[in-house]
Order: C-alpha cells, then structure tokens, then sequence
C-alpha cells in the first residue's frame, strides 16, 4: 500500500510540469485556435536555456534565477515566432497550422542540436532543497514536494489572471468569439501575441522546473508534446482546470503501472511498469469516445474565417494524364537496366514506390474522406509486423506474408477507425496519433514477439525475388495495382458518397447516405492499402523496427501528400515521389536533416498550399481540375 | 389521404419552448405553407420531421408510420426529401453529378467500388435539372453556382428519391422575385402531378398567397392559425403577429401588386 502512495505522490510531482505545457497549449488553442506542435520544443528550449543559466551563474541565484530567466526567455521567443511565424497561418486550415508548427519543432531541434550538442546535461541539484524527506517508508526528494505545490499555485494564478484581470477576460471572449471580440475593437493581434507568449512562457517553465530533476535532451521535445496532446485532449481543449485534473490523472495513471510492477496470471506475464505508453494513450482513446470534447471541454465555436478550400469536381483522365502515366509506368520498368551503372538506383526506386503506396493510401481518407489522420503510420505498422511476424513465427512464404499484410492493417483500421470516425478535426488527429503511439508501443515495449527497439531482422524475401531488380519490379506492379484500385474506388459510388460526407454531411444525411459507415469503410479501405506498403517495406530492407513506425513515419505522409497537394488525386503520386527523393538524396548527407524537413514544411505551408500538383495546374493556366 | 401527421410535437433548447405543442397534418398532393416571424420555430420543426432533430415530446407519423428518432437518411428511404434554408450541396461535384448523388443513394448503389458514378443514372438526373431548369448547368461544379441556382440543384437533389413528401425550408431565399414565383409555380405542379404532399416555409407573402392550397402559422412555438389562404389573411391574430396591430394585409390579389410586408427578411446572404 505505501508504494502505491509513494508513487502516487511521484505522480503529483510529474503531473506539475505536464500540467505547465499542457496549459499553455491550452491557452493558446483557445484563443488562436493553434494546436501548436512546437510546444514540447519550448519546454525542451526552457530546461536548456535553465541549464546554460544556472552553468554560468552558479549557485543559488543561478539555479533559481535561472529558472525564472529561462521561462522569460521562452516567452520571449514565442512572442518572436508567433510574430513572424503564426500571424501568416492563421487564416489557413488547421492540418496546415499543425504540420507548420511541426516543422517549426524540427528546426528548433536541429539549433538545440547545433548549440548544446546530442549529449544528455544534466543540472545541478536545487540548492537549498536538495535533501530528501521520508514518506511512506521511502525517501522522497524535497525537490518533488516543491513540484508537487508549484502546479495548484501555478493553477491558481492562472485562475485568478483569467477570472478577474482584463486581459484574462479578453482570453475568455478570445476563446468564445474571436471575430465579435474583434468586431468590438479589441486589438487581436496584441492579444493573440500575448496569449502565445504566456502560453510559452508556462511551457518554458515546465521545462525549467525540471532542471534538478531530469536531464535536458533532445528527445524531450517529441516526448513533451504527445504527453501534452494527450493532456489537453483529455482535459479538454481550451479548459485550464481540465489541463490540471488530466495531467494529474495520466501522472497517477503512469505511477500505478509503475507501482503495480509485474503481475502474473496463469501463463501470462504482465510488467505493468513497461505499459505506461500505451495506459495513458487508451485512456485519452476511452475518454474521447465517451467525451468527444474532453472532461472539460466544449464544442468550439465554428470558425467562420477558416475553412478548407473545397476541391475542384473530379474528372476522368484526360489524353495527357494517361500518356504521362504510361510513359512513366514504362521508364519505371526500364529502371533494372540502369542496374549496372547505378546499383543505388533500384534501392532507391523501390523505396519510392513503397512512399507512394503508403501516401496514395493516407491521401484516401485525408483528402476525399476529409478524415485528418496524424498515426497514418499506425497501418504502415500493422502490415510491416504483420508479414515479419508470418514469416518469422508461422514460416509462411512471401505470398501469404505479403497477404498477412494488408490483413493486419485492415483489422487494426476496422478497430481505430471504428473509434476515430466519431470525431472529426483537430480532436480526430489527435486520436489517431494515440493509436499509432499504441501499435508503436506494443512493437516496442512486447519484446518476447515483437523484438523489442532491435526488431526483426533478416526477413529477406526468398526466390525468385532475392535479388533487388526482380523485388523492385515485384513492388512496381503491386504500386501500380494498389494506386489504380484507390483511384478507381474515387470514381466509383463510394467514393463519391465518401466526398459527398466531406462535402456536407447535412446533404448527405437527407439523401441517405450513412456518413459514418463510409468513412469506416474508407478508413478500413486505407489502411488495408497502408499495410500493404509496410509489408513491401519489411521485404525491402529485410528487417522491421519499431523506430520506422514511428511519428516520424505518420509526419512522412502527410508532408507526402500536402507536397503533392492534397487536393489532386496525383498528388499524392508526385509528392511521395518528390519527398522520398529528397530524403535519401540530401537528407542522409547531413546531421541537420530535421531542419531541413522543417524548412520545407514551413516553406508548402507558406508558399505552396496546393502542393506541386496545384502549383504545376496555376502554372499551365488550366482549371484544377483539369490535371487530375 | 394523410402522408404525414404531427402530434403535440415539442423541442425544447434550454429553457426555450422552441416549438411548443404543435400539431397539423399534410394530406398526399397537398401544398402546404408554414408561415411565421423569424424565430418561430419553422426550422425546428423541419428539422425534427426529417430526423436532424429529436423532439422532447410528441409524434411524427409519416404514412402511418411513427418516424420519432429515426436518423434523417432511414426517413430518405422512406420517401421523403428535404432542402434546407441553407442550401446544402456537395461542392466538390458538378451539378449533375449532385443530382446523381441522390438517384445512386436511392437505387442502393452507394457500395459500388467499381463502376464509375459518373455513368450511373445520367439521363434520369439531367431530366431532373431540366425540371428545374438548371440542364445547361449541368456540368459545372456546385461550387460555382449563383445561390439561387444553387437552390434550384438542391431541389432536383431533393427530388431525386421520387418523395411522397417535400420539405423546403425556405426554398427561394436568395431569388429574384420573379424566380421565386416561376420556383413556387414548378413545386406547384409537381405537387399535382405526383400527388405530392408539400410543406414549405416562405417569407413572401404573395407567393405564399398566390401558390399555397392550405397556411399553417406559427409565432413563439405556437401554432396560431391553421387554415385556406383567404382565412389566413383575415386573421387577426396572424396580422397582430405579423405587423402589430391595426394593419391588415392588401385585399388586392396575391402574386401580383400585393405589399410584400416581408421579402426584405428572406434573402439571408449565401454561406
């Protein structure tokens, strides 16, 4: 019992700075309705800047000192990159908001990286609160007791600030209205501004609080903010006092796994301790399946200024698009020629095609299905562990791996989706980014199947297709095969019900159309093709980890499809191409990749908002609709 | 023959009786006009009869048949069609290809995943937009469209389930008023051909004078007045509704000269 009470009190120290970052994000959400991805980069920034502080000044003051600095420092940055960053984005759609400030956190990691280095700093210990005291049989840090009174205060005074001052009533208006708020004279760019440096200035203290209790690292920056997504969205997005109560509860949630320990029952072994991931992302899952808007949230207010640019009508292709297609589908077969002069040349092709298979499937559901999916990696997954799992514990041959795939993706699509279609938008994002956290948990942490963080290796595709040009054409036809079905499913009835859901789910209610059930179907559908690229994938590299399922694989997608422009069925095509290209090419030849995978984000988000695939149509002077 | 018949039907929002206790029935080739200031309740009651809404209290029967709590798509396949006082359409379509929309819904070919909608009931749905005179258009994307037109599509979408009863909540908002009658004409007619039973709101008085078979009134929730176009006008309690009292509404033939005490409300801006 005292264990589970220590851990419960550990629990109400670390639920202090998830509180800290899961507010400002809240804050800012409110007002500006900004999910700002680079919040966990400012906490990230807050414990580095606390740490360059308290190195140079020392002692006390320092470490103190340093903590108050390094927040104000925090703000005063957020201030910076909400002036000369957020102001262009706030008329554009919310995908676009969250995958800007996205790259805007890889950027801030690679300059993290360029300043203080890869290596883990750790800081000084909190002078004058450096000893421990004794509860509960156990020696608990003084240091914790302090977090554990910091996060009520810090809640108060936000309270207070929001409840009586005139700035916090202007937030409150913010978060309820904007445009009247706006109407009625108030400068919004001042307060927008302001909100955003608050709510940096709460994230840089989080991190700076830190500073006596965990080592400033660069991985903190990702860890932080789905820690902080998963708090808002439970607490609610916009609520305060919901941030608090879920951060406490996925802190005491983590506490009792890691107080429960291993458990067994029968046969079965349970480390709890190892399960914390995946605890608090089924608790965000449940709690938004029974609140769609949190604890504490509320339906937000629609935003009138704001709204995706509708698409175009489809058209069938045209002369153009098929001799284009064709002379392409033949210059792809004629790749294994070059074999000889550029042995890279197929690894690299095959990795295209497998890009485009994954990006043609997430285009499915992001852009006719309007479903906004941030874990489309969740599928990619599925089917990579499913076909390695065949062939390592059921030696089944390639075929039925192959097979093993989709069918994985497509159960765990039937499951997700089946969750996710009841929400829609930014919330919709958010849990089908807990999903993919969930499969990349159970990868990673289910060592005895799964290998753990090594693994599984070895699972070369065996003969005929041993050898890299007989897999690259076997990848070809099977690209070929899955873009032509997808978009063959976009012309026919159900993908025109799909859109028409999209398009307004008022009309397509009164013509009978069951909205829920065919974005189920388009969702299953996706992944089903998503598996399939992970299988191809598996049998590419001859191994699986869970490090190439990650949210990085999910943020590919994406910028995959909104490169192309995700307007455009080739899109997708052209953006998988692009961007798999790029990457192998520039970014495996520096340290500073994540910077410059932030710079194009920042740069489609900014310049290109149709992508290549719009671009390319304003360019020719032909309708949209037209190159299709 | 009775197609739908409501019972002491009642929504509340809050505290707010927005349609209190109100009941009318709408008989098959009936034209019916459902009348009141803004805030009456008009599209909460549409609202609650095609499904986007549940009532507190009160029965729905259409044909019969009770269709409380069922969702708006069931009550499409039961036969009845619905436009709404914001238009809504499907904006990444052409024109035809909306109207097509509702033809493969109501033929069950929403699963299809391999023939091309494009293909599918081509000729029934530019008869359609012929009907309401948006053929030239067909191939335009919805997007694109004047509101008025817009309208006019939404109607052919409407129609494209052949329904027993249209509902149109305010169906000529955002027309010429020269559109509006040539609009409330054609609904008119097909009401006579098809036998179909009609319920629409209208805030043009002369058009729902010159067009409608039967008036229902509603104010504050309540249904105030029920009955042939002539009793309607002369009603007092509609008047007072209307205009305070002390006026009345021109004797002078509807559709033509009559003051339109209200067009100046109907025209809501498009989305």
């Amino acid at each position: 019992m005292d264990a589970f009470l220590f851990q419960a009190l550990n629990g109400f120290a670390s639920a202090s700075g998830l509180f800290f970052v899961g507010a400002g994000l809240s804050l800012i959400f409110g007002v500006s309705r900004i999910v700002n991805s680079a919040h966990g980069s400012l906490y990230m920034l807050g414990l580095y800047f606390a740490w360059t502080i308290s190195q140079y000044m020392g002692g006390a003051l320092g470490f103190w000192g340093g903590i108050v600095l390094a927040a104000m420092a925090v703000a005063g940055l957020g201030a910076l990159i909400e002036v000369s960053l957020l102001r262009r984005i706030y008329h554009v759609p919310q995908l676009f908001q969250l995958l800007a400030t996205f790259g805007l956190m890889l950027v801030i990691n690679d300059v993290a990286l360029g300043l203080w280095g890869a290596e883990d700093l750790l800081g000084p210990r909190a002078p004058g609160l450096s000893g421990f005291v004794t509860i509960f049989g156990r020696r608990l840090p003084q240091y914790d007791l302090f977090l554990i009174v910091v996060g009520p205060l810090v809640l108060v005074a936000l309270h207070l600030l929001l409840a009586r001052s005139r700035f916090g009533r202007l937030i409150r208006a913010a978060t309820q209205d904007r445009e009247m708020l706006g109407a009625l004279g108030v400068n919004q760019a001042l307060l927008f501004t302001a909100v955003f440096a608050l709510g940096s200035f709460l994230a840089g203290l989080g991190g700076a609080l830190q500073l006596a209790r965990e080592p400033a690292s660069l991985s903190l920056d990702l860890a932080v903010i789905s820690e902080a997504f998963v708090v808002v969205v439970i607490g609610g997005m916009g609520s305060i006092t919901g941030a608090f109560v879920a951060a406490v509860l996925i802190a005491q949630i983590k506490a009792l796994c890691i107080a429960i320990g291993v458990v067994s029952i029968g046969e079965l072994t349970i480390n709890f301790s190892q399960l914390t991931l995946v605890a608090e992302f089924v608790v965000m899952a449940a709690v938004l399946v029974v609140r769609p808007y949190g604890l504490f949230g509320r339906p937000q207010g629609a935003v009138r200024s704001a709204g995706d640019a509708a698409d175009m009508p489809l058209r069938p292709a045209g002369r153009p698009l098929l001799v284009a297609a064709t002379a392409l589908a033949l210059a792809l077969l004629s790749l294994p020629l070059l074999e000889a002069r550029f042995p890279y040349a197929l690894i690299v092709g095959t990795d295209v095609l497998i890009a485009v298979v994954f990006a043609t499937s997430l285009h499915f559901i992001m852009g006719p299905g309007g479903m906004h999916s941030f874990g489309h990696a969740a599928y990619f997954g599925l089917g990579a562990y499913g076909a390695a799992l065949a062939v390592k514990w059921l030696a089944l041959p390639l075929g039925a791996a192959l097979l093993c795939a989709p069918l994985a993706a497509l159960a765990g699509a039937l499951l997700f989706g089946w969750f996710a279609v009841r929400l829609s938008g930014i919330y919709l994002a958010m849990l089908t980014l807990a999903f993919a956290q969930i499969v990349w948990s159970i990868a990673f942490q289910w060592e005895e199947v799964t290998g753990g963080s090594n693994g599984l290796l070895g699972i070369w595709p065996p003969s005929p297709f041993d050898n890299r040009a007989a897999y690259y054409l076997l990848t070809l036809a099977v690209a070929v095969v899955a873009v032509i079905v997808l978009r063959r499913l976009l012309f026919a009835p159900f993908g025109y019900a799909l859109r028409a859901g999209r398009d307004s789910p008022l009309r397509a209610g009164a013509i009978g159309i069951d909205v829920r059930r065919m974005q189920w179907l388009g969702f299953a559908l996706s992944g089903l093709v998503c598996g399939l690229a992970g299988g191809l994938f598996v049998f590419a590299k001859g191994s699986i980890s869970p490090e190439a399922i990650g949210v990085g694989r999910s943020i590919d997608g994406i910028v995959m499809v909104l490169l192309g422009g995700i307007q455009s069925l080739i899109g997708p095509i052209v953006g998988a191409g692009v961007y798999s290209l790029l990457q192998d090419m520039v970014m495996r030849q520096t340290d500073y990749w994540r910077a410059l995978l932030g710079g194009v984000i920042l740069l489609i988000v900014l310049l290109f908002p149709g992508g290549i695939a719009g671009a390319l149509a304003r360019w020719t002077q032909t309708p949209a609709g037209a190159s299709r | 023959m009775t197609t739908l018949k409501i019972r002491h039907l009642t929504k509340l929002f809050g505290g707010v009786r927005a349609v209190d206790d109100v009941s009318f029935s709408v008989r098959s080739g009936e034209f019916l006009a459902l009348i009141g200031p803004n805030g009456a309740g008009k599209s909460t009651c549409f609202n609650m009869i095609n499904g986007q809404l549940a009532p507190n209290a009160g029965d729905i029967r259409f044909s019969g048949r009770s269709i409380v709590g069922l969702p708006p798509r069931a009550i499409f396949r039961m036969g009845v069609g619905r436009t709404f006082q914001i238009a809504a359409t499907f904006a990444s379509m052409t024109v035809l290809e909306n109207v097509q929309m509702g033809l493969i819904s109501h033929a069950a070919q929403l699963f299809g995943l391999w023939r091309p909608a494009r293909v599918l009931h081509r000729e029934p749905a530019i008869e359609l937009l012929r009907q309401v005179g948006m053929a030239d258009a067909a191939d335009r994307a919805c997007r694109e469209l004047a509101y008025g037109d817009v309208k006019r599509v939404e109607l052919a979408i409407a129609l494209a389930n052949a329904p027993r009863l249209l509902l149109m909540d305010e169906p000529t908002a955002g027309m010429a008023p020269r559109e509006r009658n040539d609009l409330i004409a054609l609904v008119k007619q097909l009401v006579v051909e098809r036998n179909m039973a009609v319920l629409f709101t209208e805030h043009s008085m002369d058009v729902v004078f010159a067009h409608a078979d039967r008036v229902i009134v509603l104010a504050r929730g309540k249904l105030i007045a029920d009955g042939a176009v002539a009793a309607i006008r002369d009603d007092p309690q509609v008047q007072e509704v209307y205009f305070g009292t002390g006026k009345t509404f021109s004797r002078r033939t509807a559709g033509h000269q009559a003051p339109r005490p209200c067009t100046d409300q109907s025209s809501p801006s498009p989305p």
